[in-house]
């Protein structure tokens, strides 16, 4: 069995593992990030409201307060510096209810003592002014100028590609089995390899209490919370500006609407625990239930244009704050576990945080040469003429359209094929660059998506899966197996 | 790049629009097509049964579009192959611009006189359906999976279920049982098929495949790859009835639950949409609101037989090339842009029918022979398709049985409409007495 | 005697039909509206037929298949004889529309054509 030695291993590239490996990985240091799934950005990361919340939901002091606000504060910049779509778009906090002026009230005061900046509220008359979508029975409202949407696979991929360009590597289709302590550091044991590592940044979602268990007496438990969500076509993106919450319940933030990032409507999550961590499947009471409770928010939610639904895991930790920081027993055995919303927004924070704290222990010295800057791939949908001109120029790929719905050529296709830590999945190649996302749900271009992986992997179509293995797309050639039903 | 029309699709639709344009005297005649060949879905529709209207024969889609496409060569009708239009927009003096792609030229701008927007239709997918459950690989449109079979010659799975009863599910059960797969059932989520008979005998009952009316998907089992389906029962209201819940087990599921015209190109260029068809509002010239482009086929209303999408769609380039000679160097004659600007008749469809295309129509305009095309709303038996001239009965029709899986048509003589010159509404209208 | 019923496929009306045969060999249709239903459950009660789709392999390529057709339909209990002599039959590119690919199909003495001209 192979043996590998890193300074520091991260399990898990979703959105926090991703984010905590770039940080890490500007000092000298040798790091590497194992995921079970074959992409990053798999698991909870990929499946939530795609929001950067404003900071004024969690309460003074905790975890989810602090980074929350300091990570939708980075967000901006890093949007930029990693060229990945993000929007500051203001959100509104609904009250259907008279006395919810209280609530507002109180959900304002913490906000400002979390340090969000831009707080108001509002009658029910000037957040209608504000979203004339928004339903008559808006009593009050609070806005927060600095709510933004960002693209969650976009955040996720940016960090995780960043961290590979600065040498982090990356072990898809790999899962953490076992953690062993040893002497001075531990043992990660996986089907084909073991890694040893001084240092185990825990970032496994809603397994993390697994791995937590493996080496700490303290223990840990996480809940899977699902969330289901409707997903509306382009042309109803407009219907909001904002996202709109209502107030929040026991359960979380409640279930929202509001444009992504990319124009469609979002609706959703529901929250609801469950025993299955692997359960992301919707459920016909929890659709119905997301579109019925979003639909008081506007006055006409129109569900006659959902595209897609889907469900997503949070990974709930009873103490209802992030766990992010060293064991108490398991010296150089980092977690950073329980993070549900606002994870997302807390992702660029979350990786200063714990990259300071491992410093802190793990003392490591400054690179010169580290890239802070990426390119994303080039987006023909939303491309100038000249830009257009340019890049068809450069390639002519870039002119051969392959998903009409989302406007997504052949170039594009390829660039996120070729690129660091490429897409090799059909679900890579749609969340890098939207074929497939569209109204038709890949119905036309996922043949020619299997088609142009095929040929850039070298492997046959009958190889190419949707998301790793077990999920391929086509089960051998016609007049295989004849002569059953006939 | 100038053209006086542009068509935009080269399948059954813009074949038959092209060649119409071309006899009726229309020169600069270009298609676009996004494919590398023309024919559009035909050319994966390689069951027979199309063409009986046209050719009265059974032909393959393949031969079907064959034959056109014999003719375009022969007429040396120009196309651009793997094309596509990325938007259509209003220029100077009535003229419209069509920006596209190519590899070979890039990005460029054609300007027309008209267009005749042909891109047919798509499938609704699963998200539109809301289907609940996992999301593996393993679900597949009825279009895509015939896509594989037919052209790819891959199988998509091997044990199979089917959600909705259209031609293409109907088929695609019978290919894919041909090719080696078992096909376990077909769910509708309807108490009748949306399918030809022909299709449910021929795809269905050869072969012993389950049909089940008013059943649908309630659950998809299966991380990475499907597992299984349940299927329940619904009720009136369409709603699944607890208990009666079955699971199959099958690694696909097979959805044909209707097709959708695609109009994304239409409504950027502020084409008014029928909400009943979600295609274009058009006259008797199968021109939309938008003066000087026309659509026909599937982008326009859903057919079913691609006879009549061939006959719509000749009537449209035609009207396209009447449209370019008029708009040509002033040629127009007064009383040429006095019918363009004459009020039309609206056409109404009243209780039981779902729409008409035409909407409206000019009687000035019109050929000598009118046809409306409608769609009803429900199963009917032993009914009458009535028709008025505003109030004025004119026509009252026995039907056996009327289903909304069949297109319907009614035919005008030009006398009997300029019989009633001051006509503003023709309404039809299914009704239980002949009266 | 015998008896079958089925639904007529003429036209939407879908007319249950019942097929009798009598020792005589005498075959009646009944439940039709019109003459062609009687003819349908005439045929198809004593030897139903159909024309039969399918695909051919390209020699030398993995998957890509060119459409075929029986050239006028086959006897309905030999679809499944059919498709087995197919598995076997491979063209070579180019092909034109009526090209013959198998001269008499499962012993049916009805030959397969090519319904698609390709790789010209």
């Amino acid at each position: 069995m192979d043996r590998l030695e890193y300074d520091v291993v991260v399990i898990g590239a979703g959105v926090s593992g991703s984010a905590v490996a770039r940080e890490l990985a500007k000092k000298e240091r040798r790091i590497a990030v194992l995921e079970r799934e074959s992409d990053v950005c798999e698991g909870t990361s990929k499946a939530n409201s795609g929001i950067v919340h404003a900071g004024f939901d969690a309460q003074p002091d905790t975890l989810k307060a602090k980074l929350n606000v300091a990570g939708a504060k980075l967000m901006k910049t890093l949007s930029k510096e990693l060229d990945f779509p993000y929007k500051q778009n203001g959100s509104l906090v609904v009250s259907f209810e008279e006395d919810g002026r209280e609530r507002l009230q109180e959900l304002y005061e913490r906000g400002e003592k979390n340090g969000v900046e831009g707080l108001r509220i509002l009658s029910g008359d000037e957040a209608r002014a504000l979203e004339p979508a928004l339903s008559d029975e808006v009593k009050a409202a609070l806005y927060a100028k600095t709510g933004g949407i960002v693209c969650p696979f976009g955040l996720n991929i940016a960090l995780a590609e960043n961290a590979a360009v600065n040498g982090v590597d990356f072990y898809l289709n790999t899962e953490a089995e076992k953690i062993e302590c040893g002497q001075g550091g531990y043992r990660i044991l996986t089907k084909e390899r073991e890694f040893l590592a001084k240092v185990v940044v825990n970032a496994a979602g809603v397994h993390a209490d697994t791995f937590h268990n493996m080496v700490s007496g303290h223990r840990l438990h996480i809940t899977a919370r699902r969330g289901e969500y409707c997903l509306m076509d382009k042309k109803t993106g407009g219907l909001v500006g904002s996202t709109i919450f209502q107030l929040p319940s026991a359960n979380g933030k409640g279930i929202l609407v509001t444009p992504t990032v990319h124009g469609n409507l979002l609706v959703g999550p529901t929250a609801e625990n469950i025993e299955d961590k692997e359960g992301v499947n919707t459920t016909a009471d929890g659709l119905a239930r997301a579109l019925k409770v979003g639909a008081r928010s506007v006055r006409e939610l129109p569900v006659r244009q959902i595209i897609t639904s889907f469900a997503g895991l949070r990974a709930h930790e009873e103490s209802g704050d992030f766990i992010i920081g060293e064991a108490e027993d398991a010296a150089g055995f980092f977690d950073v576990a329980g993070i549900a919303s606002p994870g997302l927004s807390a992702a660029p924070a979350v990786g200063v945080y714990v990259a300071n704290l491992i410093q802190a222990r793990f003392p490591a010295a400054d690179r010169a040469d580290f890239i802070a800057t990426r390119r994303g791939i080039p987006c023909m949908a939303e491309a100038s003429r000249e830009e257009r001109m340019r890049l068809i120029a450069e390639n002519p790929a870039y002119a051969n359209v392959v998903c009409r719905c989302e406007l997504v050529t052949e170039g594009e296709i390829l660039n996120a094929i070729h690129r660091p830590l490429g897409a090799t999945t059909l679900d890579g190649v749609k969340r890098r660059t939207r074929a497939g996302m569209g109204r038709c749900q890949s119905g036309f271009c996922s043949p020619k998506v299997v088609e142009i992986l095929a040929r850039e992997l070298h492997k046959d179509m009958g190889e190419i899966t949707k998301s790793g293995a077990g999920s391929v797309f086509l089960s051998g050639y016609n007049k295989e197996t004849m002569g059953a039903s006939i | 790049m100038r053209q006086d029309i542009v068509i935009i699709g080269g399948g059954p639709a813009g074949l038959a629009a092209a060649l119409a344009a071309k006899e009726a005297g229309a020169e600069r005649i270009l298609i676009v097509e996004r494919d590398k060949e023309l024919g559009g879905i035909l050319n994966q529709c390689i069951h027979n049964g199309f063409g009986l209207h046209t050719f009265k024969e059974e032909l393959t889609g393949p031969e079907y579009a064959a034959r056109y496409i014999e003719k375009v060569e022969r007429e040396r009708i120009p196309f651009l192959p793997e094309t596509i239009v990325i938007d259509i927009a209003k220029g100077e003096n009535g003229e419209k611009e069509v920006t596209a792609m190519n590899k070979e030229r890039g990005l460029f701008v054609i300007h027309t006189a008209a267009v005749v927007l042909a891109m047919g239709c798509r499938e609704r997918p699963r998200g539109a359906l809301n289907i609940p459950g996992f999301r593996p690989a393993g679900i597949y449109s009825a279009g895509t999976a015939q896509r594989y079979v037919n052209i790819e010659g891959r199988m998509p799975g091997r044990e199979v279920v089917i959600l909705g009863s259209g031609d293409i599910g109907l088929i695609m059960a019978r290919r894919m049982t041909l090719e080696g797969a078992k096909v376990k059932a077909v769910a509708e989520l309807m108490p009748y098929s949306g399918g030809l008979k022909r299709n449910i005998v021929q795809c269905l009952d050869d072969f012993g495949i389950p049909l089940k009316l008013s059943h649908t998907v309630v659950d998809i089992k299966g991380k990475k790859r499907v597992e299984g389906v349940t299927l329940a029962q619904v009720d009136e209201n369409k709603k699944p009835i607890a208990g009666t819940e079955e699971f199959i087990p099958c690694d696909t599921l097979l959805l044909s639950c209707g097709l959708l015209p695609e109009n994304e190109l239409s409504l950027n260029l502020g084409i008014s949409l029928n909400p009943a068809t979600s295609g274009p509002y058009v006259n008797e010239s199968f021109e939309t609101n938008v003066s000087g482009v026309f659509a026909c086929g599937n982008v326009l209303h859903v057919h079913d037989l691609v006879d009549y999408v061939s006959e719509e769609a000749a009537a449209a380039g035609k009207q396209a090339a009447a449209y370019v000679r008029e708009a040509a160097g002033n040629g127009q004659s007064e009383t040429e842009v006095v019918c363009r600007e004459e009020t039309q008749v609206v056409l109404e469809a009243a209780k039981g029918v779902r729409y008409t295309v035409p909407s409206t129509l000019n009687p000035l305009r019109m050929e000598d022979m009118q046809l409306i095309r409608f769609r009803v709303d429900d199963v009917y038996r032993d009914v009458f398709l009535k028709v008025y001239f505003d109030d004025t009965p004119v026509l009252s029709q026995k039907k056996r049985v009327l289903a909304p899986g069949e297109m319907e048509q009614v035919r005008f003589k030009k006398e009997q409409i300029e019989a009633f010159p001051k006509l503003k509404k023709i309404t039809l209208r299914i009704e239980k007495e002949a009266g | 005697m015998e008896k079958k019923e089925m639904i007529c496929i003429n036209c939407p009306l879908g007319c249950v039909l019942t097929v009798e045969r009598k020792e005589s060999g005498e075959v009646t249709v009944s439940g039709n509206t019109c003459p062609r239903g009687a003819e349908y459950g005439r045929t198809e009660a004593t030897a139903p037929k159909r024309v039969l789709t399918s695909t051919v392999r390209i020699r030398g390529e993995r998957g890509r298949v060119v459409p075929v057709k029986t050239a006028v339909p086959v006897p309905k209990e030999k679809i499944g004889a059919c498709m087995e002599a197919l598995k076997e039959a491979e063209v070579e590119l180019p092909v034109q529309i009526g090209d013959v690919v198998m001269k008499d199909v499962a012993g049916t003495g009805v030959g397969v054509v090519v319904t698609k001209g390709m790789g010209e």
